[in-house]
C-alpha cells in the first residue's frame, strides 16, 4: 500500500482510540489504550522520519516502543494492583455524554483545520494532535481518580509526540525533547507520587484533595 | 564558565544528597555560594558574550542573575537556621539543600539560555527541584501541595513544548530550522502570524504557572504556602522572574512582528483578571502565606500590564519585577520568623508581635509599607511608572479600575499586618514564646534597604542595564 494510506490509517486509529477512551469504563481498558498509541505513534515514527540520523531514529523507536507500550503500562498496573484501587474510573459525566463531547471536540477540530489554509502541515496532523490535547484535557477534568488524570496527561503527551514528528526531520532535536518530556513525566508523576499519594492519603479519589483551601 | 559552573554546581549537589556530617553540609553550601557570586561577577564583566553556543548574558540575564545572588545568600542562612531549630534528619536535610542548590542553578541556567528549548529544559528542571522542597516535610498537606504543583505544572511545560513546535513549524516556513532567540527575531516580520498567534498563546499560557498570572496560578500558591519559609522566598521572587524571562523573550519576538497589538491584548487581558483575582482572595484569606502568594500574583499582573502599555512601562516593569523580589522574599523570611514563635500561619493565632519580637515587628512594618508601594519604597517609583505608561498609551478605564482594585487590596493587606502587629488574638499565652535573635532579621533590612536605594537612587550601571534590556522592544 501506498505510504500516505498507512499514514492515514494510522491516524485515523489514533483518533479512534480517543473516542474509545470516552466510554471506557475499566481502568485496564485505558492502559491498554494507552499501549496501542504506544504501537501507533512507533509506526508514525517508522514512517515519517526517514531523513533523520539512523541511531537517532533507532533511539526514537526504542523510546516508543519499550516506554509507552511496555514500561509505562506495566507500571500503571502495578501501581493499580498494589494500591487496591478499584478497577473502575468514576466519571463526573454519563459515558454516553463523553462520547458525545469528544466527537464533538473531533469535528470541530476539523473545521478549526480547514480554517488554515497551509501546505506544509497536512491537515489531519493538525486535527489529531487537536484532538489528543482536548480529549487528554477533557478526560482530566471530568474523572475522578488521580489514575485517570494521570492517564489523560499521558494522552495529551502522545498528541505532542505526533506534533514533534511533523518537523522531526528538519529539527531532530525537538523529538529527543518530547522523549525527554516522556520521561520526565512518567518519572516524576508515576514514579514518585501516585505511589506516595495512595500511601499516604489511602483513597485515590481526587476529591479527597480539598484541603488546601482559602 | 557557565559549563564549569553547571559541572561543579552537579557535583556539590550530588555529594550534598549523599552527605549525612552537618559541618560538610555547611562547608559546600559556602563552596556554592562563592561560586555563585564568581559566576555572576564574571557574567556581568563579559556582557552579552556567547557560551557554550546556547547561552547568551545579555542585560536583562545578567540583571536578574544578579538579583539570584542576592536573594540566595539569606535564603541559604535562614534555611541553616530553619533546619538547625526544627532538628531535621540529615537524610532530609540533605535533600533539601541539594534540591535548594540544583533550583538557584537551574534558575540562573534559564535566565542566560539564548535558546528556547534550553530555556524549556531548565524550567522543567526548576519544576523537580521545586517540588523536593515543597515536600520537605512529610505529611498531607504538603504532599497534596506538591501533588498540584507537579501536575500543574507538568500540563505547563507540555504546552510550552506545543507552542515551541508551532514555532518550529513557523520558522521552518520562513526556511529556516534555528530556533534561538536571535534567529527568531531575526525572521519575526516574515513569519506566518496564524502560527505564531497560536505558539504565543500556548507558550504564555504555559508560562502563567511559574509567572504567577491567570490562568495557570494556582500550582504557585499552595506551593508557597506549604513549602518552607525559604524556599517560599526563592519561589515567589527568583522563580517568577523565570516565569518573566521565557513570556519576556516571546514577547519581544512577537513584538517585531505586525502582531504586537493583538499581544498587547491578550497580556493586558491576563494581568487585569489577575489583579482582580489576587484582589478577591485577598479579602478572604486568613493564612499569611497565602495572603504573601497573592500579593505576588497582583504584583506580577502589575508588571505584565507595564509591558503590555509600552513606552516607559518597559522600563518601570523590569525596576518593578527586581525590587519586587526583594520585598517579597524579605517579607517571605520574615514570615518563617512568625511561624517559630507562633506555631501558626492564621492570623487569628498571631498578634501583639510589637512584644514578641520589636525587630522582627519593624522589618515587618517596612515590608508592608514597601510592598504596597508607599514612599519611600522603590516599589512607589516602578508602579507610578506603570501607571503613567497607562494613561499615556490612553488605558484610562482600565487605569481606574486597577486603582481601585489596589486600594482594595492595601486594605485588606493592611488590616491582616495590623493585626499581627498591633492587636492581641483573645486566648493568646505570651509568656512561652520563643526569643528570636535579633540578629537574624539584618538580612531584611538590607534587603529592604536595596529596594528603597534601588528605586529612589539607583547607580548610572544599573540605570544602563535595564535600559539595555529593553532595547530590543520597539518604542
Amino acid at each position: 500500500m501506498e505510504i500516505t494510506a498507512i499514514l492515514n490509517i494510522l491516524l485515523i486509529a489514533f483518533i479512534f482510540s480517543l473516542m474509545y477512551i470516552s466510554i471506557a469504563n475499566r481502568l485496564l481498558t485505558f492502559i491498554k489504550i494507552l499501549a496501542f498509541q504506544g504501537m501507533i505513534l512507533f509506526g508514525l515514527a517508522l514512517i515519517e522520519l526517514q531523513d533523520i540520523h539512523p541511531v537517532n531514529l533507532a533511539f526514537i523507536l526504542l523510546e516508543t516502543i519499550v516506554f509507552k507500550t511496555i514500561a509505562v503500562p506495566i507500571f500503571l498496573n502495578y501501581v493499580i494492583k498494589r494500591n487496591n484501587i478499584t478497577r473502575e474510573a468514576e466519571p463526573y459525566l454519563p459515558n454516553f455524554i463523553s462520547l458525545i463531547i469528544i466527537t464533538i471536540i473531533i469535528a470541530s477540530t476539523f473545521l478549526l483545520s480547514n480554517a488554515i489554509s497551509d501546505h506544509y502541515l497536512k491537515k489531519i496532523y493538525f486535527v489529531v494532535v487537536l484532538s489528543a490535547l482536548f480529549s487528554g484535557l477533557y478526560i482530566i477534568v471530568t474523572r475522578r481518580k488521580i489514575i485517570t488524570h494521570v492517564i489523560g496527561y499521558l494522552v495529551i503527551d502522545n498528541g505532542v509526540f505526533i506534533l514533534s514528528f511533523v518537523i522531526g526531520d528538519d529539527i531532530p532535536m525537538l523529538v529527543n525533547l518530547g522523549i525527554l518530556l516522556d520521561i520526565f513525566v512518567s518519572v516524576l508523576l508515576l514514579g514518585i507520587f501516585v505511589n506516595k499519594i495512595v500511601d499516604v492519603l489511602k483513597d485515590v479519589d481526587v476529591n479527597r484533595l480539598r484541603n488546601l483551601k482559602d | 564558565m557557565i559549563g564549569i559552573y553547571l559541572i561543579v554546581t552537579c557535583i556539590i549537589s550530588g555529594l550534598l544528597f549523599f552527605n549525612r556530617n552537618s559541618f560538610i553540609n555547611y562547608l559546600l553550601i559556602s563552596i556554592f555560594l562563592v561560586l555563585q557570586c564568581i559566576f555572576t561577577v564574571y557574567e556581568y564583566d563579559h556582557l552579552y558574550s556567547e557560551e557554550l553556543n546556547y547561552f547568551k548574558a545579555d542585560a536583562l540575564a545578567v540583571l536578574l542573575l544578579i538579583t539570584l545572588s542576592i536573594i540566595s545568600i539569606p535564603a541559604f542562612y535562614h534555611s541553616y537556621v530553619y533546619i538547625s531549630k526544627n532538628g531535621d534528619k540529615p537524610k532530609e536535610r540533605a535533600i533539601y539543600f541539594s534540591a535548594m542548590v540544583i533550583l538557584i542553578a537551574a534558575i540562573g541556567a534559564a535566565y542566560l539560555s539564548s535558546h528556547i528549548a534550553v530555556t524549556w529544559v531548565f524550567v522543567e528542571l526548576t519544576t523537580l527541584s521545586a517540588s523536593a522542597l515543597i515536600y520537605h516535610r512529610r505529611n498531607e498537606r504538603t504532599l497534596e501541595a506538591t501533588w498540584k504543583y507537579v501536575f500543574i505544572c507538568a500540563i505547563s511545560i507540555t504546552l510550552v513544548f506545543i507552542g515551541i513546535l508551532f514555532f518550529s513549524i513557523a520558522m521552518q516556513e520562513a526556511g529556516s530550522s534555528e530556533l534561538s532567540f536571535d534567529a527568531l527575531l531575526s525572521k519575526a516580520p516574515l513569519l506566518s502570524p496564524f502560527w505564531m498567534k497560536l505558539a504565543f498563546l500556548f507558550v504564555f499560557t504555559g508560562f502563567t504557572a511559574k509567572l504567577g498570572l491567570v490562568p495557570m496560578y494556582t500550582a504557585g500558591i499552595d506551593a508557597k504556602d506549604k513549602a518552607p519559609s525559604p524556599a517560599g522566598a526563592l519561589f515567589s521572587s527568583v522563580l517568577m522572574n523565570v516565569g518573566f524571562i521565557g513570556i519576556f523573550r516571546t514577547y519581544v519576538i512577537i513584538a517585531n512582528s505586525p502582531l504586537h497589538t493583538w499581544a498587547n491584548f491578550v497580556i493586558m487581558i491576563a494581568a487585569f483578571l489577575s489583579v482582580f483575582v489576587a484582589t478577591i482572595y485577598m479579602m478572604k484569606v486568613k493564612n499569611i502565606k497565602r495572603m504573601l502568594a497573592y500579593s505576588g500574583i497582583e504584583h506580577m499582573g502589575l508588571v505584565m500590564l507595564g509591558i503590555a502599555a509600552g513606552g516607559i512601562g518597559y522600563y518601570a516593569a523590569i525596576l518593578h519585577l527586581i525590587l519586587h523580589a526583594f520585598v517579597k522574599s524579605s517579607l517571605f523570611f520574615q514570615v518563617g520568623q512568625i511561624y517559630r514563635i507562633y506555631q501558626s500561619k492564621s492570623i487569628y493565632d498571631i498578634g501583639n508581635y510589637f512584644k514578641c519580637n520589636l525587630t522582627g515587628a519593624i522589618v515587618l512594618l517596612f515590608a508592608f509599607i514597601s510592598a504596597t508601594a508607599m514612599p519611600p519604597s522603590g516599589l512607589f517609583v516602578s508602579e507610578f511608572m506603570i501607571f503613567r505608561s497607562l494613561f499615556e498609551a490612553h488605558y484610562l478605564l482600565m487605569l481606574m479600575i486597577i486603582l481601585f482594585l489596589l486600594t482594595m487590596i492595601i486594605w485588606s493587606f493592611g488590616k491582616n499586618i495590623f493585626k499581627i502587629l498591633f492587636l492581641t488574638p483573645s486566648g493568646f499565652k505570651d509568656s512561652n514564646f520563643e526569643k528570636i535573635n535579633p540578629y537574624e532579621s539584618i538580612s531584611q533590612f538590607i534587603l529592604l534597604g536595596l529596594a528603597v536605594y534601588l528605586g529612589v537612587n539607583p547607580p548610572q550601571e544599573f540605570v544602563n542595564l535595564m535600559q539595555e534590556s529593553v532595547k530590543v522592544l520597539p518604542h
